[in-house]
């Protein structure tokens, strides 16, 4: 269902053996260990959703910024008097 | 080795608690000389009587007792002995007093290491000493191993009245604002984090500190305030609950005005918690009239313990006494008391 | 915080709000399936900002909610056991068995542990060589792949005292059961953005077009509610029935395939029951035979009495969208988060326990200003 938090991935921990990918993610001021193991395309400096302590997925920066893009200028030709924002 | 369970001759682990310490005897003398009385030391404890004989306040007496049961016993930010020493100060000085005297009440696990009995005892002597407040008599009692989780403190505090301090629910009016002093959960969630091994470090540290001077600043500035508490268990909203109850008026909050540093605010995110429900242990709640509120929070943030200090709601008589919140989308809702400890969310 | 921030603009949202005021000419009811997704609603308050003909029914989403009494019991009676270190999501800690709750069995003296994530218990199971780790895996897709790597991983390590009780559910039997039930109402659904980031969106096209309903994969956040409610709205007017995308930040039509093969590794599917809902075909995941010997239900023989449900427990209506919590007589009264009658209302996703913690109404509310 579930609780799926998106963080920005800071590092990524060198891996020893018989141990999963793993690394550092970033929430807000927070950094905690999440495995990385389903997300290996996620470099430095991306977003991850995480899981549980997996991240399941890498946002998909584009995609988001289209998302707010067509949000934030969805109505303005019915209402011409609110600013751009 | 299997013992007699009242044994007159100590098991000797001298680096460890043993039930003869609590006997009252001569380890329980040694152990109140060696480690007590040398820790905290002042002419009021040093007769090591029943009770200690104090002086004339000269004003109203205040007095408050607290118990501290925290796990782990040291944690980012605290211990158990520093959390001990400002629970007390800290009721004292939101009812208006000057804290002066603390007892400390000791209840010990058996086996527990006297290392650990030391760096608490330290930290309380430390916590006493920058607060100017002695430790003038106390008890220690021992129990049997398992009985107890390694180390429970009381500590009771008497302070002196300031003149003319009245403060309680009962002076809170339609119009008043709730004020808090710096940022919410962070006890809570350090807690949180140390025991449940969710790797937090030291980014999120415990906000034990003593109130009393801050309060002292704030009563000192002239500001019209009604009512203090500092918020423990149960975070700000139980405060909250508190103060509804007993002034049979509604606290409405605005959710856009609660300070929440950004780590506590990214453990919360990730673990679904709601930092108004989360542990404090040197945060002040404090309602003041509208017309002082404004110098109110200069006054707290001028000072390094409320840099955060907002305005979070106001005390209403428009609806019938509850806790509300009006949340960044225009809408009012409940806040629910809180209700045992709170766990990570997950699914 | 980035990603989180924008889509909880009150701008943004009362935007949606308004074109969605604008676009429901008529009126129709939907559901969001999963629990996160409800607690958001109510706690934004987007269910009272919607237009009233546009019904919001809650699914059953929960997986804490629907975990068979049985399976409770079971865990109870695991956990109970001197060896064993029981470790498992915050959730399930209040979730009442027949007699009794996991923080009881840990008051009683059994070593029960809060984790955030399967892999911490497996790191446990390390540590502790002696003791009998047992996690309980719990959740939906999303999370299945989660407690699968924490299987592959415990098995590499070459762990022989880590298991998993294992009470997995797939949420499109449930979508699939809703709608074929002759009392359905559900005309459109918002689906879970976290159960398709793992397993995208495939599955739900011949759902839409056999039940000729509209699916939006949707977001958790109020905007992403909002504009996932909007593109029901809208697909609802038209009279169309597609499947499509909200969420696309995270999710893509194939998913995860990563986390898919984690999955497929460890599980198989299986039919399961569903507490208040009874036995969906093919609706969940077990360990495969390669992996019995990490089955919690294989290594400790069960020696428990028959489960007994509550009767007075409605939460099947509930988890259906039959029932709101707040029309439950016992909601409130013989049922609260300190002594629930069954799992929604104490589960952090549970319907009854959302509308408890923000869906209780001010009193005698006055016209307040917004």
């Amino acid at each position: 269902m579930c609780l799926g938090i998106p963080g920005r991935l800071v590092e990524r921990s060198p891996l020893a053996d018989g141990s999963l990918t793993a690394g550092l993610v970033e929430f807000d001021g927070l950094r905690r260990s999440v495995c990385l193991e389903l997300v290996p395309d996620a470099a430095v400096g991306d977003y991850v959703v995480v899981h549980a302590g997996i991240a399941i997925s890498r946002i998909d920066a584009d995609e988001a910024e289209r998302l707010l893009q067509h949000l934030r200028t969805m109505g303005e030709t019915e209402f011409p008097a609110e600013t751009a924002s | 080795m299997n013992l007699p369970l009242f044994c007159p001759i100590p098991i000797s682990d001298p680096e460890r608690i043993q039930l003869a310490h609590g006997e009252g005897a001569r380890l329980t003398r040694r152990l109140i000389r060696e480690e007590l009385l040398a820790a905290f030391s002042n002419p009021f404890l040093a007769p090591l009587a029943d009770a200690a004989t104090l002086p004339d306040l000269g004003g109203r007496l205040v007095m408050t007792t607290d118990s501290s049961v925290v796990s782990p016993l040291f944690f980012p930010g605290g211990d158990i002995g520093s959390l001990a020493i400002h629970g007390a100060i800290n009721d004292l000085a939101v009812s208006g007093a000057e804290p002066m005297y603390l007892s400390v009440a000791l209840i010990l696990e058996e086996g527990l290491p006297m290392e650990t009995l030391r760096r608490v005892i330290r930290s309380m002597k430390d916590a006493a000493q920058a607060c100017g407040v002695s430790i003038v008599t106390g008890d220690t009692k021992v129990v049997p191993h398992g009985e107890a989780d390694q180390l429970f403190i009381c500590t009771t505090g008497i302070g002196r009245l300031r003149p003319g301090a009245d403060l309680g629910a009962h002076r809170v009016r339609p119009g008043d604002r709730i004020l808090v002093s710096g940022t919410l959960g962070d006890h809570g969630l350090a807690i949180l984090g140390s025991r449940e091994g969710l790797e937090f470090g030291d980014q999120l540290c415990s906000d034990s500190a003593p109130l009393h001077h801050l309060i002292a600043v704030l009563l000192s500035s002239g500001a019209n305030v009604r009512f203090m508490r500092d918020a423990t268990r149960g975070g700000v909203a139980a405060v909250l609950h508190e103060l509804v109850e007993q002034s049979g008026l509604t606290a409405r909050l605005y959710e856009t005005a609660l300070p929440v540093s950004p780590a506590a605010r990214g453990a919360c995110e990730l673990l679904g918690l709601d930092p108004l429900h989360i542990a404090n242990e040197g945060k002040l709640v404090a309602v003041v009239a509208e017309e002082s509120a404004d110098a109110a929070v200069a006054i707290l943030q001028s000072h390094p313990l409320g840099i955060h200090a907002a305005v979070i709601g106001e005390a209403t008589s428009a609806l019938p006494p509850q806790v509300l919140i009006t949340n960044p989308f225009g809408q009012l809702r409940v806040i629910d008391e809180p209700s045992g400890a709170p766990l990570p969310r997950i699914c | 915080m980035k990603f989180v921030d924008e889509y909880r603009d009150p701008q943004l949202a009362e935007r949606l709000v308004t074109t969605l005021h604008e676009t429901v000419t008529r009126p129709w009811t939907v559901m969001e399936v999963c629990g996160g997704q409800t607690h958001t609603l109510v706690r934004s308050g987007i269910d009272r900002m919607i237009p009233e003909t546009f019904t919001l029914v809650h699914g059953p989403g929960c997986p804490v909610c629907v975990t068979p009494l049985e399976m409770i019991d079971r865990a109870l009676e695991i956990a109970a056991r001197p060896e064993v270190t029981f470790c498992s999501f915050g959730d399930m800690l209040r979730v009442p068995g027949t007699a009794r709750d996991l923080l009881r069995v840990r008051a009683d003296g059994g070593d029960v542990r809060v984790v955030y994530s399967p892999l911490d218990a497996v790191t446990l199971a390390e540590k502790y060589p002696d003791r009998e780790v047992v996690f309980f895996a719990v959740g939906f897709e999303t999370t299945a792949p989660a407690t699968a790597l924490a299987v592959s991983h415990a098995r590499r390590r070459g762990l022989s005292n880590f298991s998993m009780l294992v009470s997995h559910v797939l949420v499109r039997p449930a979508m699939e059961m809703i709608l074929a039930a002759p009392q359905n109402r559900v005309q459109g659904f918002l689906a879970a953005g976290h159960v398709c980031t793992v397993m995208g969106y495939e599955g739900y096209h011949d759902l839409a077009a056999k039940y000729r309903v509209p699916i939006v994969v949707t977001g958790f956040e109020p905007v992403d509610l909002l504009d996932g409610l909007l593109m029901l709205a809208k697909q609802l007017e038209a009279g169309r029935n597609d499947v499509e995308n909200q969420y696309a930040r995270s999710v893509s039509r194939e998913g995860n395939r990563h986390a898919q093969a984690a999955i497929a590794e460890v599980y198989e599917i299986c039919d399961r029951p569903w507490r208040g809902l009874g036995v969906l075909p093919m609706s969940g995941l077990r360990l495969r035979p390669a992996y019995y010997d990490m089955d919690a239900e294989r290594r400790f023989p069960s020696a428990a009495p028959a489960s007994i449900e509550p009767a007075e427990c409605r939460s099947g209506e509930v988890l259906v969208g039959l029932l709101r919590p707040d029309q439950c007589e016992a909601f409130g009264t013989r049922c609260t988060p300190e002594h629930p009658l069954g799992a929604p209302m104490v589960s952090s996703e549970g319907a009854c326990a959302a509308y408890w913690k923000y869906g209780r109404l001010p009193s005698a509310q006055t016209s307040e200003p917004g």
